[in-house]
């Protein structure tokens, strides 16, 4: 599946060790330009180390991670700065902004203004102030948040926060959207809505990358699903690859009859591209 | 969690009478003002003559004829309508409160301190009669008020205090006054009779709440009248002439009691302005002609000297200044960037010392004398480079561990300008005695030591030092202003909200947060500056963590908290009453900061958000207040759990 000559995240051989526990064990991991790649697993299977392992939280204690090529910095600003960008698990807004605002904060790292541009206000301050007000308002009428400009993040209906946490993630131009469980919580009309959007963003050019537990969202949506079983990837592909895979059925209800649950799968894997 | 609203009043009075009683109750308390109110010249201000009102008499006036403007006003009085655009009788209720707080406090300061309600003339009981009738009245008016609020009882085992506190008093009688332990019970017996009256006024203010159940209409507010623009400029021009003289009056209290009675009912006459809803058509107007209103607004400062006759209370006037600047650069720090900083006076002592150096005192080891310009910059940068010194290695730590290391750091100056004093050290500071004799500035040839007249007026040191201090909270307020509301503002407030979303969201959380820390100490070295020329002197001891007086790290922190976080006019005014209550107040001698005290607490249970909130912390400490917005068709559930 994978059809680019240089896929935009390659992540080879990322191993998070913290002391004795083993996280995030050799994983790798390729998207490429206009994919959608989820990433399932039961709880502490280590998703979201691994997720901290590309957004520059962790520093992975092996393997690389690179982006266009080049290996990623380690320090969260400056991922956000080379073209990744992500949201929270548990929603992260600056709760006590207006919904403007929390995208205009986003745009920080694509702006350069600085503290005497702000204090002496020439033409080039307002210019790229207006700009900034433009970019975000479009991408609040994207997420359909638009008449919400005004109103405190805090304010908003859940749903409408998840929203506003992906406006604020596109708001800094990125080549690869990371969302970590984006439908946590929805119902399942706003999760049909969630889907349109991951697939809205993907036709702006945007790759996404995104970790869930609801699998109907990630089939329905993702070009190609990777599992990870207790910081391990056991298998990765298509729907059928997957929802067919022995072992993600094992990980997921254990297994069918006298074998404990995990020991018979995990160490029988290493490589696990179909 | 919206609970109804109704129109009733508190105590069912036919309509009329209600409003006939409350209008009397004020022409009373107005009117008390022109007789006398006691017999003896001892009481202050002399309020002993019939027909000429003097200090406590004039507030009553004010509560008086407040109280019948707003009343005449809700009726729909023609050519008064203006004065209560949001028809609410609340706002009567409070300026009659005002009326009344005042009456109580001058009959019984009257009483206390001249022995006795005996020394009350008629005009006392005028007035005590006119403040209690117009309350009384009020109540029976029709108030917004909440249809239900529970009754909230302190824990209970809170009133054990209540009999503790006369057993603490019969053991620190019973114990001989030579017993070592005498003071210790003394002391002990003294703040558990504190405790007791804190917990029975806490209590009693929840019964009031419960019973009273004010609260706050939105009616539509009738659509103002138009005005040509010049008016509208005009009546910009009046508020703050008006807002000018209540704050000089404060000022200019000459003493103590007369400065509480003016506390008391400045607090109801606030709001009963603001829920009259002058207070928002003002702020409509001043939205619409914002340089207008900056200018007023520094207009209106920059008069005050020409309004004195005297230093004595421009040098009060400038120390507030350089105390409310101080504490505006600290509410970049901490209203905006959200870093708790303890020491942050630290910086208007090194802006202080820096000019104090380069001022060609005797006492300083540099004999250079700077020009005012370059002694400024030398100031602003010293305590800039100080300010990056300090935040290069904290910056890393957050919330509580940060305010741990501030704080220190801000005793590791005053402590190193202890010891470079030629013993401990080299000699650059003079160590405890500090650098005395700082010369007068010159600018342009204009020496603010001496005392110029302009038209006609006087204006001596301080008024001189006040103009110029002035320009300089001037030059911080656009600082502010400007870069608050910039790409630079947003990633502080981000930076507050949530740290590690921020730097998600591409912002270097340390560099920004050491700029705000740059930013900050430099513009409180700018004061600093200034601050050494106005006081002679720089010393150690002037720049202590706490103390009974500002400026010091305490006060600066309690200014923008009390003031309002985030916002210009929070810590400006803040800044004024924290400087002022505890000066106001020294003639409570040792109950002073006891009294300093209450008057905090107080302000903070009733404002949590600040005086002047910034509009966002408004919301999050009234939030259940304040009418859900309508959220659109699809209200689904909030599961806003962590999942």
């Amino acid at each position: 599946m994978t059809t680019a000559a240089s896929p935009l995240l390659d992540v080879t051989g990322v191993t998070m060790r913290f002391g004795g526990l083993t996280a995030v064990n050799n994983v790798s991991l390729t998207v490429g330009e206009g994919e959608i790649i989820g990433l399932i697993g039961p709880n502490g299977a280590g998703k979201t180390t691994f997720f901290n392992c590309l957004t520059g939280l962790y520093v992975p204690t092996e393997g690389s991670v690179r982006y266009r090529g080049t290996v990623l910095p380690p320090k969260p600003h400056l991922v956000t700065q080379a073209g990744i960008a992500r949201t929270f698990q548990n929603i992260r807004l600056f709760s006590n902004m207006t919904v403007l605002e929390n995208v205009l904060v986003g745009r920080h790292s694509r702006t350069k203004e600085g503290i005497f541009t702000a204090i002496l206000r020439g033409p080039r301050y307002h210019r790229a102030e207006a700009e900034s007000r433009e970019k975000a308002m479009e991408l609040l009428a994207f997420t359909g948040l638009a008449e919400k400009a005004d109103h405190l993040a805090r304010n908003l209906p859940y749903g409408e926060q998840r929203k506003l946490e992906i406006a604020r993630a596109l708001a800094s131009d990125p080549g690869l959207l990371l969302l970590d469980e984006p439908t946590a919580g929805m119902n399942p009309q706003e999760t049909r809505a969630a889907e349109e959007l991951v697939f809205a963003i993907r036709d702006r050019g945007v790759s996404v990358l995104v970790i869930e537990h609801d699998m109907r969202f990630i089939f329905n949506l993702c070009d190609r699903t990777a599992v990870l079983v207790q910081g391990e990837k056991i298998v990765e592909g298509d729907r059928e690859t997957v929802q067919n895979d022995d072992r993600v059925i094992t990980a997921y209800l254990g297994a069918p009859l006298e074998s404990a649950p995990l020991e018979g799968t995990t160490p029988a894997v290493t490589e696990s591209d179909q | 969690m919206t609970t109804g609203t109704e129109t009733t009043p508190v105590i069912p009075l036919p309509r009329p009478a209600a409003t006939a009683l409350t209008g009397l109750g004020a022409l009373l308390t107005a009117a008390s003002a022109a007789m006398s109110w006691t017999w003896t010249s001892d009481f202050p201000g002399d309020l002993t003559y019939y027909g000429s009102p003097a200090g406590l008499q004039w507030l009553a006036v004010a509560a008086g004829v407040l109280t019948l403007v707003l009343l005449l006003a809700t009726h729909g009085t023609p050519g008064l309508r203006w004065a209560a655009p949001a028809r609410s009788n609340n706002a009567v209720l409070y300026a009659a409160t005002g009326g009344l707080a005042v009456a109580v406090y001058a009959v019984t300061a009257i009483a206390v301190e001249l022995g006795g309600l005996a020394n009350l003339d008629p005009g006392g009981w005028v007035l005590a009669a006119g403040g209690l009738l117009g309350v009384l009245g009020a109540l029976g008016l029709p108030l917004d008020r909440r249809t239900a609020v529970p009754l909230r009882i302190l824990d209970k085992r809170l009133f054990l205090l209540v009999p503790a506190a006369p057993l603490g008093w019969f053991g620190a009688h019973a114990i001989p006054g030579d017993q070592p332990v005498a003071p210790v019970m003394t002391a002990l017996s003294g703040a558990l009779a504190i405790a007791t009256g804190a917990v029975l006024l806490l209590q009693l203010g929840h019964l009031a709440n419960s019973g009273l159940r004010l609260g706050k209409i939105d009616r539509p507010l009738p659509a103002p009248r138009e005005l040509p623009s010049w008016a509208e400029v005009l009546l910009i021009v009046l508020a703050f002439g008006l807002g000018l003289f209540a704050i000089t009056f404060g000022i200019d209290t000459e003493y103590g009691e007369l400065f509480i009675g003016y506390l008391l009912l400045v607090g109801p006459a606030v709001a009963a302005i603001a829920t009259s809803g002058l207070l928002g058509r003002l702020r409509a107007l001043t939205v619409k002609y914002r340089p207008v209103t900056t200018g007023a607004a520094f207009a209106a400062a920059a008069s005050f000297p020409f309004t004195q006759g005297s230093d004595q209370y421009t040098s009060v006037a400038t120390n507030i200044l350089i105390f409310a600047t101080v504490a505006l650069g600290l509410n970049i720090v901490v209203g905006l960037a959200g870093l708790l900083d303890l020491g942050y006076v630290a910086f208007l002592g090194v802006g202080a010392y820096a000019a104090a150096l380069v001022s060609g005192s005797p006492a300083s080891p540099i004999h250079v004398q700077f020009p005012f310009w370059a002694a400024m910059l030398t100031g602003a940068a010293a305590s800039m480079v100080f300010g990056v010194l300090i935040g290069a290695p904290t910056l890393r730590l957050r919330g509580d561990y940060l305010a741990i290391v501030t704080l220190g750091f801000g005793e590791i100056f005053r402590i190193t300008m202890q010891s470079l004093n030629g013993t401990t050290g080299p000699n650059v500071t003079n160590g405890s005695n500090g650098i005395p004799r700082i010369p007068d500035l010159e600018i342009l040839g204009f020496d603010l030591g001496k005392t110029h007249t302009v038209g006609g007026i006087e204006l001596g040191r301080f008024s001189n030092y006040y103009l110029l201090m002035l320009l300089v909270t001037a030059v911080v307020v656009l600082v502010f202003a400007r870069v608050g509301n910039s790409r630079i503002g947003r990633a502080w407030v981000a930076i507050r909200e949530d740290e590690t979303a921020a730097e998600a969201m591409g912002i270097n959380g340390f560099r920004l947060k050491l700029l705000a820390f740059a930013l900050g100490a430099c513009l409180a070295g700018l004061a600093g500056t200034v601050q050494a020329h106005v006081s002679y002197t720089v010393t150690p001891d002037q720049y202590t963590f706490a103390d009974a007086l500002p400026p010091n790290s305490a006060f600066l922190l309690a200014a923008v908290i009390l003031g309002g976080m985030g916002t210009i006019s929070g810590p400006l005014a803040g800044a004024t009453l924290l400087f002022l209550i505890p000066k106001k107040l020294e003639f409570l001698a040792d109950y002073q900061l006891l009294a300093f005290g209450a008057v905090l607490i107080i302000l903070m249970r009733v404002r949590p958000e600040g005086l002047i909130p910034n509009r966002r912390r408004q919301l999050e400490f009234h939030e259940a207040e304040i009418p859900s917005q309508p959220t659109g068709d699809d209200t689904t559930a909030l599961t806003k759990a962590g999942a």
